[in-house]
């Protein structure tokens, strides 16, 4: 099950993170450590595309938080979009939709994030 | 004469993602029963998490069983591991706001849980606990 991938573009300065797979431990280190990469580089704000990634558990949600910390830090900014309806209830539940962003769209988030 | 409830068993090893295992035969219960997709999906959700308690929390190499009980109105699942079981009370309610800063980010199942069904139960002792919990058919 542990299949998880991911895949980045570049949107100007917009770094965008397509995820596939089970969002748990794995795949949290996974998003992360592409986070820390970019963010040492002079990313500021980041954007996960979930359509893939329709389950979720707390301990890869929990990393997201650590990424969170992370941006706040460079005055940066963490957003979503594709969210399944759990996925997004989950968040809202954590909390983390307080300091990050959910969007419906691709195009929403990209004009919005910066 | 009381109707005996179907219950579906299912005992997991300790193994890396077995709670999908878990979370795909409650999806089937689920669809059984007539539950809707949003309460399906709540459902699941409770279970993945009730699944990781188990494995994480209960310094158990043992297995953890699963019990299914359908009934009309509602599914009631039991998650039983062997552990050296936990005192709910001293169970910290996290928070968003203190977990940034924090550490230790993780600690989020039992309030995914609670938010995501409609009653849960805990039961623990030095030998293993269970938790039971309960999605209703309908919003009451």
């Amino acid at each position: 099950m542990s299949d998880f991938s991911l895949t980045t573009k570049k949107e100007g300065e917009i770094l965008i993170i397509k995820t596939d797979g089970y969002l748990n431990n794995v795949g949290g280190e996974k998003i992360a450590e592409t986070c820390y990469e970019n963010i040492d580089s002079g990313t500021k704000n980041i954007l996960i595309d979930l359509e893939n990634s329709k389950v979720v558990n707390s301990i890869g949600v929990s990393i997201l938080i650590e990424i969170i910390e992370k941006l706040q830090e460079v005055d940066g900014q963490l957003g979503y979009y594709n969210l399944a309806p759990i996925v997004e209830k989950t968040f809202n539940i954590m909390g983390i939709s307080k300091y990050s962003k959910v969007f419906s769209s691709e195009a929403e988030a990209i004009e919005n994030i910066k | 004469m009381n109707k005996i409830s179907p219950t579906v068993e299912l005992t997991l090893p300790v193994l890396p993602d077995m709670e999908i295992a878990a979370k795909r035969t409650g999806e089937v219960v689920a669809k059984h029963m007539g539950l809707d997709e949003e309460k399906t999906a709540e459902m699941s959700m409770a279970i993945i998490e009730a699944c990781i308690n188990a494995f994480e929390h209960s310094d158990s190499k043992e297995q953890i069983e699963i019990h299914f009980v359908i009934s009309d109105d509602k599914l009631v699942i039991q998650v039983t591991d062997q552990g050296k079981g936990f005192d709910k009370s001293k169970v910290e309610i996290p928070n968003i706001d203190e977990k940034l800063g924090a550490d230790y980010k993780r600690g989020w199942g039992l309030k995914l849980i609670e938010e995501l069904m409609d009653s849960v139960e805990y039961e623990s002792s030095k030998s293993g606990t269970t938790v039971t919990m309960t999605k209703n058919k309908e919003d009451n």
